[in-house]
């Protein structure tokens, strides 16, 4: 290589520059989420907060019932990643180990299915929920996220290594099924596990079309619903709507970035053997 | 071994029956509320079902394909398709070029705090869609949007980024890009850490110049990635529907209108379940085209 020193400079220039584009929007958002009344809108922009207030924060839990939606939010995303992840780990561990006739097919036929977009199935899964009285409430939401293709091929993939001589010598000692599930395939397959809690509670927290559709009353919606609805009498208010992103946006940065690790593994998996 | 005519064992017995059991709770909730829901919708876009029909159903009518022939003669349908194409024909191609830039960026030998780059560059797409299409809206604004004071000190525009029919579209395929490119970075990541080195050793001895070096050894032993990355995108972006909702409400003059926010407008705004229902139909048999496209091109490859 000639000149390492000039290359290296260019390509961290671009890989900075690069950063600051992913890093700006969300940047702004938290400093104007800090910002007075108005602030947000000066000329030339502040870049940073000249008063530091928490005000926007304030008004959006107290008068704007945003803790409402906060609720809303985590109930619904906790409750979809702890049912995801065990109906998806039990039915992705019986396609893996689970011989029966007609399996692999079945699988086949199953992942044939990850084509077809959600929006299909939503009008009538929404009239079903109406007939059931399932609408407005977190069961209704819940019920798509539960059980999911993606979910059981991530682990039916993944438990496919689980040693079938450790399941033997257990079943020889007389462990059950359900034991055999519990004591020894959980353990081994918690990498996978951790990835797919990830994914879900990703999507459930930031997911927008499904709880817009089914959650129509106030003090039902998710964040992003209440938030979607917030910016239509609050268009003016950059500073409070940018609180709303803020609180909105964060969490899910959190949960990325503590299991960043699993995430990687689940995206590059799906790519590979998709 | 067991033939499939003798009885069998007590373990398969067994693990018959324990399959069962762990199967049933996914292949019932799937079975009801995705299975069915799609097969109801197939057949919901050939009813006149309204919101007459809602409270009793038995007054929807079959209608044979009247919802598609009408779908066929609405201009609104027409446009909502034409701005998704738009979309997906501009969206789809950047998002895989500054993908794949990024992931060279990233993947250099030459590069330091590797894993910070890539955490940042993976940021915006873990971020909430809705509160992104919020933070753009206003970085967008004509008066006050940082986006313009930027272009402002380069001596450029303003432009009504949101407000113009000829750039509200292009504004939220920019915000797509944005928000979107880091996911297929770390595919393409993976991709580029596939391809053999001793291709690149060899090449640096023949004297092969770095654009060299790229189009004939990173682009072909990418090519699975690119088909991969290609098809997935597109597949999504035919879905585009929370930006243009929060962000223009399809317009100015319908330029931003999807084919999902008209799928939902057409439903849940104005009840007409049989129209909305063939216009998601409409939206199957894209994705199943570009599906059957990919599968297609990765049988020639083998």
């Amino acid at each position: 290589m000639r000149r390492p020193g000039l290359q290296s400079l260019v390509l961290h220039a671009a890989l900075v520059s690069t950063a600051l584009i992913s890093l700006m929007p969300l940047g702004w958002m938290a400093a104007a989420a800090f910002m007075q009344p108005g602030e947000a809108n000066a000329l030339p922009p502040h870049l940073l907060p000249r008063d530091p207030t928490l005000q926007n924060f304030v008004t959006l839990f107290t008068r704007l019932d945003m803790a409402r939606a906060f609720l809303n939010s985590a109930v619904i995303t906790v409750l979809a990643t702890v049912l995801s992840v065990f109906i998806n780990a039990m039915a992705g561990y019986a396609f893996a180990k689970l011989p029966f006739p007609g399996r692999d097919r079945l699988f086949r036929r199953l992942a044939s299915a990850l084509v077809v977009p959600a929006q299909v199935g939503m009008l009538p899964l929404f009239l079903l929920l109406r007939e059931l009285g399932l609408v407005n409430t977190y069961a209704g939401v819940l019920v798509p996220y539960m059980a999911s293709i993606f979910g059981i091929f991530l682990v039916r993939q993944y438990a496919l290594g689980v040693s079938d001589d450790l399941l033997d010598a257990a079943r020889v000692d007389g462990a059950g099924e359900f034991r055999i599930f519990a004591v020894i395939v959980l353990p081994v397959i918690r990498p996978i596990l951790a990835t797919l809690a990830a994914f879900t509670f990703l999507s459930a927290w930031n997911d927008f079309m499904w709880p817009l559709i089914v959650l129509s009353d106030g003090h039902m919606a998710t964040l992003p619903v209440a938030l979607a609805s917030l910016v239509g009498e609050h268009v003016q208010d950059t500073e409070l709507m940018m609180a709303g992103s803020m609180i909105t946006i964060l969490p899910a940065l959190v949960v990325f970035l503590i299991f960043q690790r699993f995430f990687v593994r689940g995206i590059t998996a799906g790519s590979v053997k998709g | 071994m067991s033939s499939p005519l003798t009885k069998r064992s007590p373990l398969e017995k067994r693990q018959l029956r324990a399959a069962l059991w762990f199967l049933a709770p996914a292949l019932l909730l799937l079975l009801v509320f995705f299975f069915l829901p799609v097969i109801a919708g197939l057949l919901l876009g050939l009813t006149d079902f309204d919101i007459y029909a809602i409270g009793s159903p038995g007054n929807a009518r079959f209608v044979g394909l009247e919802n598609y022939a009408r779908l066929l003669t609405n201009d609104v349908f027409w446009r909502s398709l034409g701005n998704t194409l738009f979309f997906v024909a501009l969206g789809g191609p950047l998002s895989v070029a500054v993908s794949l830039g990024a992931a060279m960026l990233v993947d250099a030998k030459l590069t330091r705090l590797r894993p910070l780059f890539r955490t940042i560059y993976f940021a915006p797409v873990v971020t909430t869609l809705v509160s992104v299409a919020i933070i753009w809206r206003y970085l967008y604004h004509p008066r006050y949007g940082l986006l313009n004071h930027i272009l402002g000190l380069v001596g450029l525009g303003p432009i009504d980024w949101l407000g113009d029919p000829h750039w509200a579209m292009p504004a939220i395929v920019l915000v797509a890009v944005w928000k979107n490119f880091g996911y297929n970075m770390l595919i393409f990541v993976a991709g580029l850490q596939a391809v053999p080195a001793e291709l690149y050793e060899a090449a640096a001895i023949d004297g092969a110049s770095g654009l060299q070096r790229f189009r004939h050894i990173t682009l072909p032993g990418l090519a699975p990635t690119f088909l991969f990355v290609g098809v997935t995108t597109m597949i999504g972006y035919f879905q585009v529907f929370a930006e243009p909702y929060v962000m223009t409400q399809g317009g100015p003059l319908g330029s931003t209108r999807s084919v999902v926010l008209f799928m939902y407008e057409e439903g849940f705004r104005w009840w007409r379940i049989g129209t909305a229902s063939a216009t998601a139909v409409v939206l199957l048999l894209i994705t199943l085209a570009g599906a059957l496209l990919q599968f297609r091109l990765q049988k020639d490859r083998t």
